[in-house]
């Protein structure tokens, strides 16, 4: 198990360092100069020159690469061109929006996936199972922006028992901040978990034609306690896949969401800078979330590991 | 008193019927056999009394285990008598078990769930132990044992809670002979020793001739015939018995062949596989599948190649089909590499699966005539071909428009052979060709070899598990073991007087009815 998590760890080193690169590389090759962006097109050529050079951009390439990725390491990521102020802080505080209401979504998702999943197994063709399977094919068909839009006509103006939009802050308390995440979460979680829960149902169908379960049927096991003992652990590799990727694509997609409900997440951060041409900033959201996608599949690949004692034999 | 009593059980699933009025009874100690071919119904004998049937099954009759009437109790009372009163062994050691939990936990559960006042745990070493596998610790997982090991586990699940009877679903099909010898000494043993009644499910007689007290033969879900197992060996009244026992027996009368110059030579040929690296600076360690093998076949001659799992002989018929690189040494047909994709067109190879190596929606003519492709250009006569090759296999030339889905196991494999055959290659490779067929059917097609062998002078390489089907079928055998061929020489002379150690010991392994030569 050591030595699976040793190699994980040095994979995800190599990926970020990769991943590094090819931000910075895309990123230099767009077009726009962020100098002449910040200043207008009249300005004057030695002004321009000032601000470049203030900006470190008159620098060789590899020089300020280094800079950049030295300066993450440290937790300085730069200053944004735009707001002059340092981008650590612009994204610790759109983080301390994004992550929980992405950890959230993925909460809410896995609580109604789960249960939903192994349900319409265990009862497989069976009324129960038509009703569950019919019920997440509307939720894979809803847009989310859609379903946010109706959450906020019913429960915000009609019933009145959350705010349409807006982001209470933590100095506000938990309970308040939570509250104002709650409608965002759901509408984030509720496709998530349409999609969770066909896997869990499908993966956990073909576990429950392996062989070892009549085993455990043979052994006086009742058929619940086989699925849950026996066959659910079996069924999760597939679900922790799913999983990985939707914690991910939490972080990084909720930017309709986000709008929707007014919240200054990262989505919102990342495209006003892409707009503003404030390319420091968007480097460094990139490379958060990159680190972000790859840390998840680092721990999905942990997760593995404990969930399937033959991975660690092979590592 | 009877142990159990089947009697005027009836089965039908979706409507379909699968058992007619199937009676049968086990006392304690006994050691009854149900034997047939497959779709006889015996497996699902053994499921009903277990009751775990599929949901749409429907059955009629009566089972009377221990005096609880099995078809009456509810699916609670029926969790209760499972895996105390009487438990179970599959045949697919490989997947009975469940991978990702320890052995000690999976026996240890049936304890827990039937045995409150024993010690789950110190049961489930006990246990363990007297399956044989004192050298294994609790910890292990299934996927770190052998077949047999695992075997012995599900066996070790099913008598941990010592129960009055135990049902075993061809607990041995899917194992080596000498591994197979080994599981059936235990069962015998344990049924002896806790005089538990053994319910034996198995399609070879020969595995039971020597240890069932009794023996049911089914046929489309009815019983034929039941007796004890002497007088029924002895003496099958029913047709059918005598007809299942002289397939299981069967002698194929194969022509003489007229060996000529030497068609396929393997010289010192060795196949390393590289092991997956433990260490970042030191060079990965290497196994040694093939190890120095050397023989040659001549023109004209049928040679056997037998082994158990893990003996490098599907890694040397890769080898040979040129399929799988070598490290050293050399293989040839007629003097050139089997590499070169010109040999290709002169070897064939019927694989064990045939279904596996159709493609399902393809017609037949389409499927047996892909070996043209490897000719230069098309045959002009190429539906008189498929036409030929199909009467030759003993099918018919309509047969041409069907798909594989059609037809039965054995004309799936008699379809193989005629796609092997088209061609007229000069090897044909039989790899375990026959193994996953019926004793009745196997016997057709085995006689259909030999009749192809009088008519065309086939030059084939027999790889089996079974050495009874190699004894009939080949004039020469090699004998193989950990990469090696450790004997090698006529096959009667090898069966009758084998001098190396492990064919001994293969021979011995292998089940034989009484009256077999």
């Amino acid at each position: 198990m050591l030595r699976y998590t040793f190699k994980r760890l040095l994979s995800l080193i190599i990926s970020l360092a990769i991943a590094s690169l090819v931000i910075f590389a895309v990123i230099e090759v767009a077009p726009g100069d962020p100098a002449s962006f910040m200043l207008g097109i009249n300005a004057a050529e030695d002004t321009l020159a000032a601000l470049r050079a203030e900006l470190g951009l008159d620098q060789p390439k590899w020089q300020r690469y280094l800079a950049w990725v030295g300066g993450m390491l440290q937790g300085d990521f730069g200053t944004s061109y735009q707001y002059r102020t340092p981008v650590s802080e612009m994204i610790a505080d759109r983080l301390w929006v994004s992550l929980p209401l992405a950890l959230y979504a993925l909460a809410l998702s896995t609580l109604i996936a789960f249960p939903a999943g192994i349900y319409a197994a265990s009862r497989r063709g069976k009324a129960g199972d038509v009703s569950v399977m019919g019920a997440t094919q509307v939720g894979v068909a809803i847009p989310n922006f859609w379903f946010a839009m109706m959450l906020v006509l019913i429960f915000a103006i009609n019933l009145r028992w959350f705010s349409a939009g807006g982001f209470a802050g933590w100095d506000k308390g938990f309970v308040a901040a939570m509250k104002s995440l709650t409608l965002p979460a759901i509408a984030l979680a509720l496709p998530q978990a349409a999609i969770l829960a066909r896997v869990m149902r499908s993966s956990l169908l073909d576990v429950l034609d392996e062989d070892f379960m009549r085993t455990a049927r043979a052994k006086g096991l009742s058929r619940g306690a086989a699925l849950r003992r026996h066959g659910l652990r079996n069924a999760m590799i597939p679900v922790l896949t799913i999983l990985g990727l939707q914690l991910s694509f939490l972080l990084a997609g909720g930017i309709i969401i986000e709008q929707v409900f007014y919240l200054p997440g990262l989505g919102r951060l990342i495209f006003q800078s892409i707009s503003a041409r404030d390319l420091i900033v968007v480097e460094s959201v990139t490379m958060l979330l990159v680190f972000a996608v790859i840390t998840v599949n680092f721990l999905v690949d942990l997760a593995y590991a404990a969930v399937d004692p033959r991975l660690r034999a092979r590592a | 008193m009877s142990l159990l009593t089947i009697s005027d059980l009836s089965l039908s699933i979706a409507g379909t019927p699968i058992l007619l009025d199937v009676s049968l009874t086990l006392a304690p100690g006994e050691v009854v056999a149900v034997t047939g071919e497959s779709g006889s119904g015996k497996s699902m004998t053994a499921l009903a009394v277990m009751q775990l049937l599929p949901a749409s099954a429907v059955a009629t009759g009566q089972i009377i285990l221990d005096s609880n009437d099995m078809l009456a109790l509810d699916e609670r009372a029926l969790c209760t008598l499972r895996g105390d009163l009487v438990g179970m062994v599959f045949q697919e050691p490989m997947t009975a078990l469940n991978p990702v939990q320890t052995i000690g936990k999976q026996v240890a559960e049936t304890v827990r769930l039937h045995r409150p006042d024993l010690d789950p745990t110190q049961r489930a070493r006990d246990v363990l132990d007297r399956v044989g596998l004192q050298a294994i610790p609790l910890s292990r997982y299934p996927h770190e044992l052998s077949g047999g090991q695992r075997q012995r586990v599900v066996i070790a699940i099913a008598i941990a809670c010592g129960p009055k009877l135990l049902i075993a679903d061809e607990p041995t099909t899917a194992l080596d002979v000498t591994t197979q010898a080994q599981i059936l000494d235990l069962l015998k043993q344990l049924a002896t020793e806790d005089g538990m009644g053994l319910l034996m499910i198995t399609h070879d007689l020969a595995v039971v001739a020597e240890m069932a007290d009794r023996i049911t033969v089914m046929r489309h879900g009815a019983v034929v015939e039941a007796g004890d197992t002497p007088a029924l060996l002895a003496n099958p009244q029913h047709p059918y018995t005598q007809a299942l026992l002289a397939a299981s027996n069967h002698q194929v009368d194969l022509p003489r062949s007229d060996e000529q110059a030497p068609l396929l030579r393997v010289q010192n040929v060795v196949r390393d596989y590289t092991l997956p690296r433990t260490r970042v600076f030191v060079p990965a360690g290497t196994h040694r599948a093939v190890d120095d093998v050397s023989f040659d076949i001549k023109r004209g001659e049928r040679v056997g190649l037998v082994g158990e799992s893990g003996c490098g002989k599907s890694t040397l018929t890769r080898a040979i089909l040129g399929l799988e690189p070598v490290q050293s040494g050399t293989i040839t047909l007629d003097g050139t590499p089997v590499t070169d994709p010109a040999v290709r067109r002169k070897m064939q190879v019927v694989f064990q699966d045939p279904y596996g190596s159709f493609n399902p929606r393809h017609r037949v003519a389409r499927l047996i005539s892909e070996p043209f492709h490897l000719l230069d250009a098309p045959p002009p006569d190429r539906d008189a071909r498929i036409a030929s090759a199909l009467t030759d296999v003993g099918l018919s030339p309509e047969d041409a428009h069907k798909y594989p889905h059609q037809f039965s196991g054995g004309q799936r494999q008699r379809l193989a052979i005629a796609r092997a055959l088209i061609i007229r290659p000069e090897l044909v490779i039989f790899d375990e060709a026959v193994s996953a067929l019926d004793v009745s059917v196997r016997a057709q097609i085995l006689d259909l070899i030999a009749d192809l062998c009088r008519q065309y002078d086939l030059t084939y390489l027999f790889i089996s598990h079974d050495l009874s089907i190699v004894r009939t079928i080949t004039d020469r055998v090699l004998v193989m073991k950990q990469g090696q061929i450790v004997e090698e020489g006529a096959t009667e002379h090898v069966f009758t007087e084998a001098t190396h150690p492990y064919t001994q010991t293969l021979i011995q392994a292998a089940p034989t009815l009484p009256g077999a030569a």
